[in-house]
């Protein structure tokens, strides 16, 4: 495996990022959070985000998509990060696509991956039910009934879960919380009779919403994958969503960094630039390794997500430990460098801040990811 | 494709009867094992070294991609990369350590002279000649550029005068790359050039430097009217400073391996085995969970550098400046892998001598303290940290 992007995925981030300097710079994203839209992303951006071809990159061409894979959508997302551009990209081209590109049935398939590669529909992932990411913990249920499943339970903080057609719902069809067999995935129409969904406020702004199930009946058709395998089925998609994630956090990083580069380049005091100074210039130094290890780290991940590496689960933990805490030390330092008006509304970096303690709690903060490679890796 | 495959097939034949036993995987472990230098004043315990050497000179294996010409193998990066995988397959050790390899060698095919090239490489190539390096002086430490130990021209030669210290084997080396200030009174980085000294010349001496570890192989180098042949001169006159740095990134890099577990300097002890066995282990778990957290996060962070040292070759890297990263960081990862051995190995990870302890306790004291000099020589981390802000970063002076 090199570890460096082929033409193609040069390519694709190429025209990400000529896409998000163009259309949507930082600016986007705040007119966004001033407009009170319910939506959080803007609609014609994702059309032409789709029109891209972004929508099917993780879809087989048969069903009209370009299958250009996970480091291909990484890369998007990166260029995206740098941004903070909003749009269902992860939990619709990523997430959805991922999952039911993998072990959707074959009618499945045919009927929501052309509607996914369209921009017809968008999709979420609904897994957590408490403060902290973990799967295994699940107590929502889906009792079965003649040929259905009634789901029952409530889902929290659903990415783009106030806006998505289709929900992807993580259930306990037996056993108990903490175990991770008797896990089933559903396939569920957001308007479905009893779906109820709270839009919730997030510090960075994004769409989210935790989803109430009041006996909501599924057909087993609509099961994911298959019953009882949910555990595992449900980990393999979390780790693509894992590895996008911290492809994105690493953009995020980026940004933040390249910025306050920027300012102690131009702020002087003292009569002389403020990046004249050894306590700020070995701090940023400090910071470009810890952002040479995370575009590492990220590019092995998403390059073993495609190539089906049997290290991915700990290449995926990896990654998302790492981008967490680059991303948590320079988002920090990116504030405290750039003085008082780092911590004004008007300047862009505090949304860079805001972004990244959230995205570090989107499926397991790095605490839970060092654990996982501590497990896996027999510590 | 073809082409590669019948190398790989000569080089399969030729490791298999020009490999010594010894040399390779399965070797009877009764036989003492050497740390080859080369050298003129070299020594071996075990015959077999001074073979393997011999041979792989030979052929130019020690620099598989360097001209024929210049004693390398001339091979391409497709055939080195076959190579390294068939001496692997059969664990055949490495015949040479050489600063002459890892620093001199890549500036003399930037900078020297053909005749230069053509006297010196061969000899680096067959370890027949050990250098040393002659940059740091009492004075002149992170200010490199301040060195004061003077070359006179008197005609035919220069005349040499003054001390370096920290030269790493200059007891045993052959030959010394010394920076010299030939321009007195040029700017300080302009008078400086880069002379090759043999250390047999008459005035040239060595007193040997004992570290917080004990012994060690760094000594100070005194030049008493030293008379250096003007040939041995690399690049232009007061232009040596550009070939001083471009040495470094050199040295820089091949420092900066020593941060992985598999490079040397570990004692071959893995932190999580050592942790198991003095902390305890539950369910397969390192027991203390303070400590099992701690040496996850360094574990991770070991991977993910393992992984930029390896992404960095894939982007088909040339010494640059973020050499320095690679050096800062993996030195600075190496002393805490020790400090983390020393800590989880408790009582027994502070042990000096006697028969109470193992050998493996008393090298693992030994190597912690060894590593605090890994983020001093090559330049400090301080000096690293500059050279990111300053050449990568672009941060202003
Ligand atoms: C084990 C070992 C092996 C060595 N091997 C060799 C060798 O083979 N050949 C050779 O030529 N040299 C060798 N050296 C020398 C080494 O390169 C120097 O020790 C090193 O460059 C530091 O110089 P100094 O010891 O004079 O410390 P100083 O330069 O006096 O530094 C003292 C402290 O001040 C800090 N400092 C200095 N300048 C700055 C600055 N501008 N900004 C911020 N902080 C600063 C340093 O980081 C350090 O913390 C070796 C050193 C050691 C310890």
């Amino acid at each position: 495996m090199k570890l460096i992007l082929n033409e193609e995925q040069q390519f694709l981030k190429d025209t990400a990022k000529s896409f998000a300097t163009e259309k949507t710079p930082v600016n986007h994203f705040r007119s966004l959070r001033d407009s009170n839209d319910h939506l959080l992303w803007d609609k014609e951006i994702w059309q032409e985000m789709v029109n891209l071809g972004w929508s099917g990159i993780l879809i087989p061409e048969e069903f009209g998509g370009s299958n250009f894979g996970v480091a291909g959508i990484s890369s998007i997302m990166q260029e995206c990060g740098k941004t903070l551009t909003p749009s269902p990209l992860f939990a619709t081209a990523v997430l959805g696509a991922f999952a039911i590109t993998q072990f959707g049935s074959q009618a499945q398939k045919e009927e929501l991956l052309p509607k996914i590669v369209s921009g017809e529909i968008t999709t979420a992932l609904a897994i957590d039910e408490s403060s902290h990411h973990n799967p295994a913990k699940t107590e929502f249920s889906a009792t079965s009934k003649d040929n259905d499943y009634v789901l029952s339970g409530k889902k929290i903080f659903v990415v783009d879960g106030s806006s998505a057609d289709i929900l992807i719902v993580l259930a306990r069809t037996s056993g108990n919380s903490g175990e991770e067999t008797g896990l089933t995935l559903f396939i569920v129409e957001s308007d479905a009779d009893g779906v109820d969904t709270i839009k919730l406020s997030m510090a960075d702004s994004r769409n989210y919403a935790n989803i109430i199930f009041n006996d909501v009946t599924v057909s087993s058709e609509r099961i994911l994958g298959s019953p009882e395998s949910g555990g595992e089925t449900v980990e393999s998609i979390l780790d693509i969503g894992r590895i996008a994630m911290s492809a994105e956090m690493l953009g995020n990083a980026e940004a933040a960094f390249e910025l306050t580069l920027d300012y102690l380049k131009q702020r002087k005091q003292f009569g002389v630039l403020i990046g004249t100074f050894q306590a700020l210039q070995h701090r940023a130094a400090e910071m470009f390794c810890e952002l040479e290890l995370t575009k590492s780290s990220v590019i092995a991940a998403m390059h073993g997500a495609d190539e089906n590496s049997n290290e991915l689960q700990r290449l995926a933990s990896l990654a998302k430990t790492i981008s967490g805490e680059t991303l948590h030390l320079v988002s920090n330092e990116a504030i405290q460098m750039h003085g008082g008006i780092g911590v004004t509304d008007e300047y862009d970096v505090g949304f860079y801040l805001k972004r990244a303690r959230v995205a570090e709690q989107i499926f397991g903060s790095s605490k839970f990811h060092s654990e996982r490679y501590a497990n896996l890796t027999g510590f | 494709m073809e082409q590669l495959e019948n190398f790989r097939q000569e080089v399969k034949s030729w490791l298999d009867e020009n490999c010594p036993a010894s040399m390779r995987n399965g070797a009877d472990p009764a036989i003492p094992t050497d740390e080859v230098w080369g050298g003129r004043k070299a020594q071996y315990k075990n015959p077999e070294s001074k073979i393997w050497l011999d041979r792989m000179g030979q052929k130019g294996w020690t620099m598989p991609t360097v001209a024929k010409e210049y004693g390398g193998g001339g091979l391409s990066k497709e055939e080195v990369k076959i190579l390294n995988e068939e001496m692997w397959m059969i664990g055949a050790k490495g015949p040479l350590l050489s600063f002459g390899i890892w620093m001199l060698a890549p500036v003399l095919l930037e900078y020297g002279t053909e005749e230069q090239k053509k006297e010196h490489l061969p000899k680096i190539i067959k370890g027949e000649i050990r250098w040393c390096q002659g940059y740091s002086e009492p004075g002149s430490g992170s200010d490199l550029a301040s060195l004061a130990t003077k070359a006179e021209d008197i005609g035919e030669h220069f005349l040499v005068n003054g001390q370096k210290v920290w030269t790493s084997y200059a007891d045993k080396a052959d030959w010394i790359f010394a920076l010299v200030r030939t321009g007195p009174k040029e700017p300080k980085h302009d008078g400086i050039s880069f002379l090759l000294i043999d250390m047999e010349t008459q005035g040239v001496s060595t007193k040997p430097i004992t570290l917080i570890s004990g012994k060690s192989p760094f000594c100070e180098t005194f030049f008493d009217d030293v008379k250096v042949t003007k040939a041995n001169l690399i690049g232009e006159l007061n232009a040596g400073w550009t070939i001083a740095k471009a040495l470094l990134q050199h040295e820089r890099e091949f420092i900066s391996k020593f941060g992985l577990a598999s490079a040397m300097g570990s004692g071959g002890k893995d932190i999580v085995s050592l942790a198991k066995k003095h902390l305890g282990e539950e369910n397969g778990k390192i027991s203390n969970g303070f400590y099992r957290s701690e040496i996850t996060a360094h574990k991770i962070k070991e991977h993910a550098f393992g992984l930029t040292l390896k992404r960095a070759g894939d982007e088909g890297g040339k010494a640059s400046p973020t050499a320095s990263m690679f050096k800062l960081y993996g030195t600075e990862h190496n002393k805490m892998r020790h400090e983390l051995m020393v800590a989880v190995t408790g009582i027994n990870g502070v042990a000096w001598d006697g028969d109470e302890f193992d050998d493996d306790e008393k090298n693992l004291t030994k190597s912690w303290l060894r590593t605090k000099g890994n983020s001093l020589e090559g330049g400090t981390s301080e000096v690293q940290l500059n050279v990111i802000s300053k050449r990568v970063l672009g941060l202003p002076s």
